[in-house]
């Protein structure tokens, strides 16, 4: 989202923090220094993850898995799968579908692929 | 008694009727080219409309001349296409998933063009989708004046949005809020 959207959103919150995690650029970037801040980031706040499917939110999703295997928080994964998926989940949809705790999807002919999603309707 | 009187290009007596063309944050040269190619054109002024607005992105913009008789405005960028939309009578949209649902809450008529050298698989699924589902046409930039020449816009059915509060209200209970 945009600054301002991001501006706007947290207006309405009771209490936030505001933390940047480097976006995963080449694959080897991509664990190092994505995992070290989402490690960081996930230690110090709310034991959620809300994603929507880019390839970058895979390896915020893996460290809260870590956090958990290891005992040291139990981390909360939600993933949304995009609009755009009908009829196939995106490559971040295949790999999250076994490791999210919610996996929502917004076409009823996913949900009958996928008997695990949850199927609310279109979000937008 | 002093009158001033407007004239526009196509005709004194009908009204302005808009298309707005937009391509995205990228670029879609073939379909700049395609909307504004003697055939689209032509089409265009056979269904009424007047006025063409082209938002090319980082793409080229094409020769004002390139379209007689409708009249032509060009930009890359603005902070937010919604006036554009809200003032069109037909949108004319690249497949991206953003473009496609501001139309559609707009409750504009829209057509959308897949960029077959892209082939973005999920951008082709949603455009399908919401064909089947009767809220949008799509073609492509081979077929883009064949489509405006044949188009019924007026079997388009309203795109009625979806509920983030079902969402929100889901997972305030899964996280123990309520």
């Amino acid at each position: 989202m945009t600054r301002d959207q991001e501006e706007s959103l947290l207006a309405h919150a009771v209490h936030f923090t505001n933390q940047q995690i480097p976006r995963s650029g080449e694959v080897r970037q991509l664990w190092s220094s994505s995992v070290l801040s989402s490690f960081s980031a996930l230690m110090s706040s709310v034991p959620l993850v809300l994603c929507n499917g880019p390839g970058t939110c895979v390896p915020l999703c893996a460290t809260g898995l870590l956090l958990g295997v290891l005992g040291l928080k139990r981390v909360l994964i939600i993933y949304v799968e995009s609009i755009c998926c009908v009829k196939t989940l995106s490559l971040s949809g295949k790999i999250l579908y076994y490791f999210s705790d919610y996996f929502f999807v917004q076409w009823a002919s996913l949900r009958d692929t996928y008997p695990k999603a949850v199927y609310l309707g279109r979000l937008g | 008694m002093f009158m001033s009187v407007t004239f526009n290009k196509a005709c004194l007596i009908d009204k302005m009727k808009t298309v707005f063309v937009t391509v995205g944050t990228t670029s879609f040269d073939d379909l700049i080219g395609s909307v504004t190619s003697d055939e689209s054109v032509k089409a265009l002024i056979g269904r009424g409309y007047t006025d063409m607005v082209l938002q090319v992105g980082r793409g080229s913009v094409p020769d004002p001349d390139r379209c007689p008789g409708l009249s032509l405005q060009v930009f890359h960028y603005k902070d937010s296409i919604a006036e554009d939309m809200r003032n069109s009578d037909l949108v004319i949209s690249h497949a991206g998933a953003g473009s496609c649902l501001e139309a559609l809450r707009a409750n504009k008529a829209l057509l959308v063009v897949v960029n077959d050298k892209l082939m973005d698989n999920h951008q082709l699924e949603l455009a399908k989708q919401l064909q089947d589902d009767s809220h949008l046409i799509y073609c492509t930039c081979s077929t883009l004046s064949q489509t405006l020449r044949d188009m019924d816009l007026s079997a388009l059915t309203t795109y009625v949005p979806g509920q983030p509060q079902n969402f929100a209200n889901f997972l305030d209970k899964a996280v123990g809020l309520v």
